[in-house]
Order: C-alpha cells, then sequence, then structure tokens
C-alpha cells in the first residue's frame, strides 16, 4: 500500500488498513479524500458503502477502475440514503431467513453537501426517520466542487462561487449555511456528530461510536477543498484547523440528544484567521466580516449552551 | 397439486403472489391506482403471514432507489407504482436495469400529468420504454398473478438479471374482482428458485457497483446492456414454456385470436386484448375476416413472432393508448411502422389513439374504429394518426 513505511507514526492508534485506496483522482491536498481514508480506517472491512454522486466518487471509480476496498455502491446523486437503506433491510431479511450468515455489518451512506443539504435531504430524513441501523456521513466542502465550485445551501454566507459570484451589486452568497447536524438532530435519532479531517482522531472516534449505535447515525465533516476555497494546497489542514478553533466550524456530538463539546479551542481565534487566505472571502470588507463574526460567535455560543444544559 | 379458484380482487391476488414468491424486500409509495397492491402486502407483512421487511419510503424515487439497495445485497425485492410515481422515480429506474439488478415492479398503468387523472392508459409506461427493463403487459386477473411468478423467474435467471415491469392497467384490472386460480406453494417453489446472484455487496468478496464510464468505455457498457437484453428473450419463452407445463396456462410473446385466415387485425397491448377479442367473436358472426395480434412481451421485442403473426395480413389497425406529441404516431405504432418497413409485402397500418385518462372505448368503439381504419387502409389513407373520440 505504500503507506507502511510510515507505520512508526500513531501505528497502535490506526488500522493500517486501507479501504479507500491511494491511487484515486483528487486533487492535490484534498481533505476530503483524507476524510474519507480515515473514515474507512475506522469502519474497517465488514462495511458496505453507498455514495452519492460527487467528488469522491468519480475520483474513486472510473471504470474499469476502483478505489474501494470494501463493498461500494453508486446509484445516483441524491439517493445514497436510500440505497444504503435498501442495503441494510436487504441483509436483515437475507440474514433472519438464514440465507445469508449473521453478522455486524456496517451499513454507511456517503455524500457531499449538495448531495446531502440540497438535492438528497428529503431521502435522508427518510432514512432517519424510519430509523435504519446505518450511518450517513456528509463530506462539506461547501459548494458544489465536482462541477465547479457552484453555490449549495451549505455555503457560507459572503463566500463567491461560480453561481453565487461577488460583484458590484453582490456579496456572494447571501444566504446563511444551512445547518444540517441540527436537523439531523431534530430527527431525534440517537447520534449525531461535526468531524473535521484536520482532527483525525476525533474523527475516528466519532465513526467508531457511530457503528455501535442502535438506530441511525450522521456525522458531518467538514472538508476542506483548496480548488474551491482558493487556499494553497498544502494548507488544508491548517483552515481545517482555523475553522475549528475559530468557532466557524464546532467539533461536537449529540447522543441521544445529550450535546457534548468534543473539541474546545484552547485560544478563541478570530474569525479572521479562518477567512484571511481564502480567495472566496478575498472580496469581502471589514463590516461584512464583523457580521459573519457576530453569527460564529452567537452559533457557537447556542451549541456551547446546550452543551451545558 | 392442489389448485383454489376464487373470486378476489386483482390487486390482492397479485400481492399474495408476491408473498407466495417469497420475496424478501418491497419498498414502495402510495399511488392510485396502485395502492391497494402495496396496503395488501404491508398487512400480509404485518400480520406474520410473509417474512419480508416492508419500507414505507418518502418518495417513490427512493423506493426505487431502497430496491437498488436490497437487490445489490442479493435480496428479492418488489415494488409498484403508477404514473407520476414512475416518473419521479424514472431516473433510478435506468440505472436498476444498467445495474442489472433483478427487482420486479408491478406498474399499475395511469396517465401522466397533466392534466392532472388518476386513470388508466400507457402514457406512464412509454416514458420508460427505452430503460433497458424487461416489459410485459397482462391483459386480466390471472395473467397477472401468474405473471409476477414469471417476471421474478427471468429477472433472477443467470442469463438475464435484468429487472422486470408487468404492466397492469390501472383500474380495469387493479380494482377488478375476477376468478382467480391460485397455484399451491409447492409448485411455485419448483418453478422459482432461491435467488442466487453471483455478484452481491458483501465484505466477503467487495465489488463496486455503479462506477462511472469516461468516453472510451461508454459505448461498450451500453453494447453489452443490449446485447443482455436482446439475451432474455429464450429465458421469457423458457420460462412461459415451464409455467404452461406447470399450470396448463399457456403464454407467448406475441398472442393471436382467430388471426390465421385473417384480412386484416387489430393490434392491442394490456387489457385492451379483451374487448377486441369479443369484437372480432362479433364481427365474424358477420362474415368478415378479421382477427386480433396481442404483444405481451413489449422488450425486449420479440420481432420474429410479430412477423409470424402478422404473415398475410393486408392491414393492421394498431391501438395506442398514449401520444407522442408532434411526433409520427403513437408509440406502438411508431415501432411497428419501423419493423415493417422495406418487409416484402408489408401490411398497411392505420394508427388509433384511444382511451387516454380511462376513457372508455366501448365494444361500438371498437367496430368503428375496425370499419373506418379498414376504409382509411383500402383509400391508402395511413400516415400519421388518429385521436379517436375527440369532442368538437
Amino acid at each position: 500500500m505504500g503507506m507502511d513505511k510510515y507505520n512508526v507514526f500513531a501505528a497502535a492508534l490506526v488500522e493500517k488498513a486501507e479501504y479507500f485506496a491511494p491511487g484515486h483522482r483528487a486533487c492535490q491536498g484534498c481533505a476530503e479524500a483524507l476524510a474519507v481514508r480515515l473514515v474507512m480506517k475506522a469502519l474497517g472491512r465488514d462495511t458496505i458503502v453507498a455514495m452519492s454522486t460527487g467528488c469522491m466518487e468519480i475520483v474513486s471509480s472510473p471504470l474499469p477502475t476502483t478505489s474501494w476496498n470494501v463493498p461500494w455502491i453508486h446509484v445516483a446523486f441524491e439517493n445514497s440514503s436510500a440505497v444504503i437503506s435498501g442495503c441494510a433491510v436487504g441483509m436483515k431479511a437475507l440474514m433472519r431467513k438464514g440465507r445469508v450468515e449473521k453478522r455486524d455489518i456496517n451499513f454507511v451512506a456517503m455524500g457531499g453537501d449538495g448531495a446531502t443539504a440540497d438535492i438528497g435531504m428529503g431521502q435522508l430524513s427518510g432514512m432517519m426517520e424510519r430509523g435504519h441501523k446505518a450511518i450517513y456521513v456528509c463530506y462539506d466542502n461547501e459548494a458544489y466542487m465536482n462541477t465547479g465550485i457552484q453555490r449549495s445551501s451549505s455555503t457560507p454566507w459572503g463566500a463567491s462561487t461560480t453561481t453565487s459570484p461577488a460583484g458590484s451589486e453582490s456579496i456572494g452568497q447571501n444566504t446563511n449555511k444551512k445547518n444540517m447536524p441540527q436537523i439531523a438532530v431534530a430527527h431525534d435519532i440517537p447520534y449525531v456528530a461535526t468531524a473535521c479531517s484536520s482532527y483525525p482522531f476525533d474523527l475516528m472516534e466519532k465513526v467508531k461510536k457511530a457503528t455501535t449505535i442502535n438506530g441511525a447515525s450522521y456525522i458531518h465533516v467538514l472538508s476542506v477543498c483548496p480548488t474551491g476555497w482558493r487556499i494553497p494546497f498544502d494548507e488544508s489542514i491548517k483552515y481545517g484547523r482555523l475553522a475549528v478553533n475559530s468557532g466557524v466550524f464546532p467539533l461536537y456530538e449529540v447522543v441521544n440528544g445529550k450535546y457534548r463539546m468534543t473539541h474546545k479551542p484552547e485560544k478563541f481565534l478570530p474569525i479572521t484567521a479562518y477567512m484571511k487566505g481564502q480567495g472566496r472571502f478575498r472580496h469581502l470588507k471589514d463590516t461584512d466580516i464583523e457580521r459573519i463574526q457576530q453569527k460564529v460567535l452567537d452559533d457557537y455560543n447556542k451549541i456551547l449552551k446546550r452543551c451545558e444544559e | 397439486m392442489a389448485t383454489v379458484r376464487k373470486g378476489i380482487e386483482v390487486s390482492i391476488a397479485l400481492a399474495e403472489a408476491v408473498g407466495q414468491a417469497n420475496v424478501d424486500v418491497i419498498a414502495a409509495y402510495p399511488i392510485t391506482p396502485q395502492t391497494h397492491i402495496v396496503e395488501h402486502l404491508a398487512e400480509m407483512v404485518a400480520d406474520g403471514h410473509l417474512d419480508a421487511e416492508f419500507v414505507p419510503v418518502e418518495s417513490e424515487h427512493s423506493a426505487m432507489s431502497v430496491c437498488c439497495g436490497s437487490s445489490a445485497v442479493g435480496a428479492r425485492t418488489f415494488t409498484s407504482t403508477s404514473s407520476q410515481g414512475l416518473a419521479l422515480m424514472a431516473e433510478i429506474f435506468y440505472i436498476a436495469s444498467s445495474l442489472r439488478l433483478p427487482i420486479v415492479m408491478a406498474l399499475a398503468n395511469r396517465s401522466l400529468s397533466g392534466p392532472l387523472s388518476i386513470w388508466n392508459d400507457h402514457t406512464d409506461t412509454m416514458m420508460v420504454r427505452d430503460s433497458g427493463w424487461v416489459q410485459v403487459f397482462v391483459e386480466n386477473g390471472q395473467e397477472a398473478y401468474d405473471h409476477m411468478f414469471w417476471a421474478f423467474r427471468v429477472a433472477e435467471h443467470p442469463d438475464v438479471l435484468y429487472p422486470t415491469a408487468v404492466n397492469l392497467d390501472g383500474f380495469i384490472l387493479t380494482h377488478m374482482i375476477e376468478p382467480i386460480i391460485f397455484e399451491d406453494n409447492e409448485t411455485i417453489k419448483k418453478y422459482l428458485p432461491d435467488l442466487k446472484m453471483k455478484n452481491v455487496l458483501h465484505p466477503d468478496n467487495p465489488v463496486s457497483m455503479g462506477c462511472f464510464a469516461m468516453p472510451e468505455i461508454y459505448t461498450e457498457t451500453q453494447m453489452a446492456r443490449e446485447q443482455g437484453l436482446v439475451k432474455s428473450y429464450p429465458q421469457a419463452v423458457k420460462a412461459w414454456d415451464e409455467w404452461y407445463e406447470l399450470t396448463g396456462r399457456r403464454y407467448h410473446p406475441i398472442e393471436t385470436y382467430r388471426a390465421d385466415d385473417a384480412e386484416y387485425c387489430v393490434v392491442t397491448m394490456g387489457s385492451y386484448g379483451e374487448a377486441a377479442m369479443e369484437v372480432v367473436d362479433m364481427l365474424r358472426e358477420k362474415g368478415e375476416k378479421v382477427g386480433v395480434v396481442k404483444i405481451r412481451l413489449w422488450r425486449p421485442f420479440p420481432f420474429e413472432d410479430f412477423y409470424k403473426a402478422i404473415e398475410g395480413k393486408k392491414h393492421l389497425i394498431v391501438l395506442d393508448r398514449a401520444i407522442s406529441f408532434g411526433g409520427p404516431g403513437g408509440p406502438v405504432a411508431t415501432e411497428i411502422r419501423s419493423a415493417l418497413y422495406n418487409r416484402k409485402n408489408a401490411p398497411a397500418i392505420v394508427n388509433y389513439v384511444l382511451g387516454l385518462a380511462g376513457r372508455d372505448v366501448t365494444p361500438g368503439d371498437f367496430i368503428k374504429i375496425l370499419h373506418e381504419g379498414k376504409e382509411k387502409a383500402l383509400k391508402g389513407d395511413t400516415a400519421g394518426y388518429t385521436l379517436y373520440g375527440v369532442r368538437e
């Protein structure tokens, strides 16, 4: 696998096997590909993945090749949650009827923010409402990166994208980011978490926890996209950390309705530390940034308050 | 073999057949006139009469998506829909066949909006004509019951592995109470073995399904689909032959009624076949040499059977129950014209589009159409089509 020689690092803590194999065609510095790799390490081999159309699907499965060392299915853009529901019930029936040997299998759907917050939200809601024993992982890079950086409902206010371009009459994205983790919490499912590939152990622990949950889980992973955010390719990890430590993307989990912040920034950074250097925010004025700062603090404090309840 | 004959609503009988087929997963969303089928399946599961997972999804798009997932792990999978439901799931309907997943669907045919109408015609199914599914039409309750087993048998055959849709006319069949012969479970077991697919999603043998294709390979995937679907034809026929051996009820890709010595024939698909046979009997009594040609297997289209059925006929009056706006005629007539083009001594084709959205077509209408159609054929007035019964 090529990575064997790096075993000296955290060898005892991280699964060595690669279920999302190298050689895929993701952009340099893609933190989403890193997130998929870490999620797969946490899930292990007894996993079936249903994936939505998007960056990760395209980079990992050009016929006749595949990066997937676990059973993997892609059907369409909006329906990975429904497809994995089908895998889960199908396997349940076959095991009950004795046609497939009983074993614990992780049923995992994956999609980008467009697949999750926009086109596939009804289907995800169906999966969570029906309560399948399945995990949905949203890799949120905050726009339709696969088709060329168009805005989604998960794009933050003020970001310039190709369909929310900044201009003399436009601030860029003029709506607030849809809060998917809170929408998942509102479904009263037993496990909801946010994570970021800049915090690999936090991410993998959450995925492992989800595999033990008897019901539907939702994990929302901030996945830094150098191409779409217009940052240098070698700074993805840094920007993930800045997002977390400025409160833009708090890392928390909600277990049976109980909130817990899993990472508290030692030093709370101003929002400018995160936004400065990102091409998509380059056009914003100080007054715009102040507005964003206020919103970030309000949202962060809301989550913090829930953690203290 | 013990059989039971009972008066029963066709939807209920069809659901019972799906239960007898020992289905593993049913995913469905309610839409008229499919509802009684899935209601009865839900009831069978709820009462413990059927060991299956019933997934009440939030849309038809999800119904077909769940079916893809469950079929991909190797579970016998059934769904049913109509009209707008089919339109909503059409995206995944096409993908299901590209993934070679042997899903079975009862398609309770109903018109497409707009305007909104819940009644029967074939506009919904014509939308998915080119989807790569095996597609068959039935014309009464017994055929609907029988074809559930046939559909699983054909879809799941290792040489086929294509999703299969059984078209039955909404209300005209779904809501009709008919005497239907039920086969016992032993017979069904003999006819329909457990589903065994070579490639399924399982951790012991990881496969990737639904990879994307660059232009260098997409065409080859489509050739494989075409060849695969054509290859389902012998299995379809074999499955009918074996059903005949077990039950004595015989079906063919193309069926005819009093057509051997007929000068002209009416061509139908679906429940109109029954009315056409009655009308032909009436006209035969008056000495008219007329017969019926019924298309049962719509995809793969049985060209040779069709050529044989229409051999020596002077003209064909083709009935369509869907419109192709701005096109050359109804979809059935268009296909037949295309199939007969350049064939020696091909009959003239006169096309009527009729019975849209449940508009009643009486035996009197049939007689009128047959006579008028024959005149048109004799005059050479065969271009385009006539939308029958439009009120001025």
